[in-house]
């Protein structure tokens, strides 16, 4: 067993000018994705997906706790960062606006190769090294999207080039922030496609970040439910999205539209704030299990408004950070 | 119905289906009546397309859903609904919206007609909000403009609204940046409202909200169009969200209607292969099929002004025809009031497998 | 190796002058904008061509032929200065100074402003803030009592003049430039410049600097408009080079001499209306370019 390829332990990460209220985006999670993984991160706005895989990717500096990737701590500096930019690399949520207008298709997938020098390092040329990136990003035949501008492509077609600029530095982990969220719908499982065929054939390992059960269930092995900068459930996409055990999976799950077998619980109350984490579980001035009284009945109402739970370990099976009884049930 | 709430600023739980609402009425005159509508826009380079023949009705108490994606024509279609279209925008076929015939009234009239009898909802709220005015003077703004009720009254009446949409009364005195996406989006159709219209068109309404917002966002629209009688016509390319509040789905394509029906028979069982790939597109949770199988169609939606010949759906389609390539597909109806425009539709509603084979 | 590696490259570049040409032609329809342009080209021909135009000797005092003051002859097509020296030939050679030094100090300007406009704009630490606040020191301190104790204490020289006038206005452009490349900092490319490894310059020179470019570019026309006036300023004000002739200087020794009150308006009316037209031509073209690059990229989105 070679353990993990990214391993996060105790990830904290603040933000907090002077004078502002210090912001926990990230609060204390742990994370293991092993190799040739697809894990999708699910979470709404304010949960901290997108912080934790900024943090990840080097973009954020972590306040405490480790990143390991392939056993090696991540590097601090700007300058130590760059090899491991290689083996890491992102693809955004818009694709307009992740091109800059004014490169052409293969500048915007040479970036890349220019910053890390690889045309040097290896016997292909800069431009062979870009067409088999295009090409394995499902833009055939590459030679005729060298020259385009990026508005002059579809949403399809630049998310295909982000992911080629992606592919150019081989890299072995591509973490992926809602990636076909601002696409059309019947583009959508194309790219998703491509992303599990880079898996089969490149052996890629994917950190998907989305709001998107659908997708998830789609295209993840694992799931992580996110709550405001905490994991609050994890397992395989199976346990999590047909036996959700916390109630905010089972909320979210509820609420989407194609889902029939749930009775919605449509969740009131403020939206998660950063600044304002509450007491004992965080969940718990939103959380249906206090309102319709399971946590009465478990006599765990205590807990749920003082005590903070621990938090959850991801090598172990389907876990939920709960304090009802039923959600520890192996 | 679960109920998570005992606040009263909380938004109304999701009511029952509005399918049997509609079947109890005696047919009234159609709040909305789309026929034959074309609408194609002049440039230096030609004349363009956009829509190319939609029938499209919604009676009130209904809620009616557009499905489509960029470039079919949607939006284009939304804006002539209350002759916002560009100036540059060639409109041919008639468009009427509680009686009156848009195309040709008079300004007086459409200005009546605009806020106070059908008010629209758009997309992306954020930009749509004036940043520098408080959202209360935002909301009264129509009321001012459109309506008779007295100065003194509007500061009531904004509250009235912001209580209708869940929001609670001090928001008023917000600018849209304290606001969250999901409470603008709340602003919006309180903004709709205002002038008590009889319709309401909402142009992408949940797109770019999170999953729980947009069940808040939707569950308040249902509620309305219950309990005030309203009639909706939701456009957007998310078909599972028409699917679960909507009674009526009509999909389009390229400028065209491809396949129109109860909303719940269009989602689970689509006629058309574009209904079929859209419907697929956002997985049923639990069914193992959809495991590891993203389904999609491949290329892209199609530019207007390059429209393929024939069926324009065809260069993607997975059953396509030869003669696809050819000849428009004719319109068959699969089912009473079940119109689809693919050529291997049966006229007795035999399924498309069954065509295939023969 | 295929030579695949040149063909890219050198596309890009006919790419890159097929859009300048179409750049070019949008602005051919602005009628405003070409007429300043050929106010500019006549002015700048009339510059280049001085010594044709009128020999050097016309403006040497020594040399000066005419009466004191007289009004426009067919000699003199405007006149004579208190030298006796042709104001024609004056107007001609003032135009190479006034023009020079509004270039020069215009590319100073240009150069300081949009080097600390995107370093202040970029670098969000101490450094950037540091930045910021002198570029709003200078801008607040007041351009002719700064100008004026400069050039007395650098000595009074065409160079001089140009840096004077290039250290004083940059700050304005500098304002501009960090308020653009604030704006593009935000964009989703420059994140992913940095995901794949870009470090601080290069993300400036390549990501940022090109798309602030078309709004320096507008920016600098306007800039050299204000410099030559800024050069006709301290001219007046004597503080230019004695050794060369502007229309700054002649406005000077026409208000000295008692022009105005003698009513020798051959004398201090043509330099005047010179500048004049010189600054509206650059406004113009300014204009005209800033139409031009805004609904390209509006139809852009």
């Amino acid at each position: 067993m070679t353990g993990p390829l990214l391993r996060v332990r105790d990830l904290t990460v603040e933000f907090g000018a002077r004078g502002k209220p210090i912001a926990r985006a990230v609060d204390g999670v742990d994370l293991d994705v092993d190799a040739r993984e697809v894990v999708a991160v699910v979470g709404e706005s304010g949960s901290g997906k997108t912080t934790l895989a900024r943090t990840v990717l080097g973009l954020e500096r972590p306040t405490s706790g480790t990143i390991e990737f392939d056993r090696s701590p991540l590097p601090t500096t700007v300058r130590g960062l760059r090899p491991y930019r290689r083996r890491v690399q992102l693809v955004l949520q818009d694709p307009t606006g992740s091109l800059n207008p004014r490169q052409t298709v293969y500048e915007s997938v040479a970036e890349g190769l220019r910053i890390h020098r690889m045309v040097t390092r290896s016997t292909d040329s800069e431009s062979e090294q870009v067409s088999r990136a295009l090409t394995h990003a499902g833009l055939r035949p590459p030679e005729n999207f060298f020259l385009r501008y990026p508005h002059e492509l579809s949403g399809g077609q630049r998310q295909r080039v982000v992911i080629a600029g992606a592919l150019a530095l081989e890299p072995e982990l591509l973490v992926a922030d809602e990636p076909v969220s601002s696409l059309d719908a019947s583009i959508r499982g194309e790219i998703l496609a491509l992303l599990l065929r880079l898996r089969d054939e490149l052996g890629l390992t994917v950190l998907v970040i989305t709001h998107d059960l659908g997708l998830a269930w789609n295209i993840a092995d694992r799931i992580a439910v996110m709550y405001l900068g905490r994991l609050v459930e994890y397992g395989t996409a199976e346990q999590v999205l047909s036996e959700p055990r916390h109630p905010y999976t089972q909320a979210l799950l509820s609420v989407v539209p194609e889902m029939h077998e749930l009775e919605p619980t449509v969740l009131t109350g403020e939206p998660p704030d950063a600044t304002r984490i509450p007491d004992g579980c965080r969940f718990h001035p939103r959380c249906p299990a206090l309102r319709d009284g399971r946590a009465e009945n478990a006599a765990i109402t205590e807990a749920c408004r003082g005590k903070p739970l621990p938090v959850i370990n991801t090598t172990e099976g389907h876990v939920a950070a709960c304090w009802l009884p039923e959600t520890h049930v192996r | 119905m679960s109920e998570t709430t005992s606040d009263p600023t909380a938004p109304v739980a999701s009511p029952a289906p509005v399918s049997d609402f509609v079947k109890s009425e005696k047919p009234r005159e159609p709040l909305l009546e789309i026929e034959g509508l074309e609408v194609s826009y002049r440039t230096a380079s030609g004349e363009i397309p956009a829509v190319r023949g939609v029938d499209l009705t919604v009676h009130a108490g209904e809620s009616v859903g557009l499905a489509g994606e960029s470039g079919c024509g949607k939006s284009t279609l939304a804006s002539t609904i209350l002759r916002l279209q560009p100036s540059n925008a060639t409109v041919r076929g008639g468009i009427r919206v509680c009686g009156k015939d848009v195309r040709t009234i008079g300004w007086s009239d459409l200005r009546a007609l605009r806020w106070g009898q059908a008010a629209m909802v758009f997309q992306g709220a954020l930009h749509s909000l004036n940043p520098v005015q408080r959202i209360g003077d935002q909301i009264a703004e129509p009321i001012r403009i459109h309506d008779s009720t007295p100065a003194k009254g509007i500061p009531a009446r904004v509250r009235e609204l912001l209580n209708q949409v869940g929001l609670p009364a001090d928001r008023a005195q917000a600018f849209p940046h304290q606001l969250s996406g999901g409470q603008r989006q709340r602003v919006m159709i309180a903004m709709a409202l205002a002038c008590r219209p009889e319709l309401i068109v909402a142009d992408e309404p949940t797109t770019a909200l999170d999953v729980m917002v947009q069940a808040q966002v939707l569950s308040l629209l249902t509620g309305l169009v219950e309990e005030l009688g309203l009639g909706l016509l939701m456009i957007t390319h998310d078909l599972s969200v028409l699917g679960s509040t909507c009674s009526r789905i009509a999909v389009m394509y390229a400028g065209r209607v491809v396949e129109e029906g109860p909303a719940d028979e269009v989602f689970e069982h689509p006629q058309h292969p574009y209904s079929a790939a859209l419907s697929a597109a956002f997985p049923r949770i639990g069914d193992p099929a959809a495991r590891y199988a993203p389904a999609g169609l491949p290329g892209d939606p199609p530019n207007p002004q390059e429209l393929p010949s024939g069926c324009t759906f065809h260069p993607r389609c997975p059953v396509a025809l030869a003669r696809c390539s050819e000849y428009d597909p004719p319109i068959r109806m699969a089912e009473p009031n079940r119109p689809v425009a693919c050529v291997l539709v049966g006229e007795d509603g035999r399924d498309r497998s069954a065509a295939q084979s023969s | 190796m295929s030579d695949l590696t040149l063909t890219p490259r050198r596309l890009t570049w006919q790419r890159r002058r097929k859009s300048a040409g179409r750049t070019w032609s949008q602005f051919r329809r602005h009628r405003s904008g070409m007429i300043g342009l050929a106010i500019l080209v006549f002015f700048g021909l009339v510059a280049l061509l001085a010594p044709a135009l009128a020999p050097r000797s016309m403006i040497e005092v020594t040399e000066a032929t005419g009466g004191v003051l007289q009004p426009p002859s067919w000699e003199f097509p405007l006149g004579t200065d208190e030298n006796g020296r042709s104001v024609l030939a004056l107007l001609i050679w003032g135009a190479r100074v006034s023009l020079l030094v509004g270039l020069l100090a215009t590319a100073i300007s240009m150069f300081l402003g949009t080097l600390i406009g995107l370093a202040s704009g970029h670098y969000r630490n101490f450094f950037g803030a540091a930045l910021f606040r002198i570029t709003e020191w200078f801008l607040v301190v007041p351009f002719l009592p700064l100008a004026i104790v400069l050039a007395s204490l650098l000595g009074r020289s065409l160079l001089n003049v140009a840096f004077v006038i290039g250290v004083t206005s940059w700050p304005a452009t500098a304002l501009l430039i960090r308020a653009q490349t604030l704006s593009i900092e935000g964009r989703p490319y420059l994140e992913r410049a940095r995901a794949l490894g870009a470090g601080d310059w290069r993300q400036m020179s390549r990501h940022v600097l090109p798309n602030v470019m078309p709004m320096v570019f507008a920016n600098t026309t306007l800039t050299v408009a204000i410099a030559i006036l800024s050069e006709t300023t301290l001219s007046f004000l004597g503080l230019g080079d004695p050794l060369r002739v502007s229309w700054g200087s002649m406005l000077d020794d026409a208000f000295q001499t008692g022009a105005i009150t003698t009513g020798a308006w051959w004398y201090f009316l043509p330099p005047g209306i010179c500048v004049i037209l010189v600054v509206m031509s650059f406004t113009l073209i300014g204009q005209a370019l800033e139409e031009v690059y805004n609904p390209r990229l509006r139809d852009r989105t």
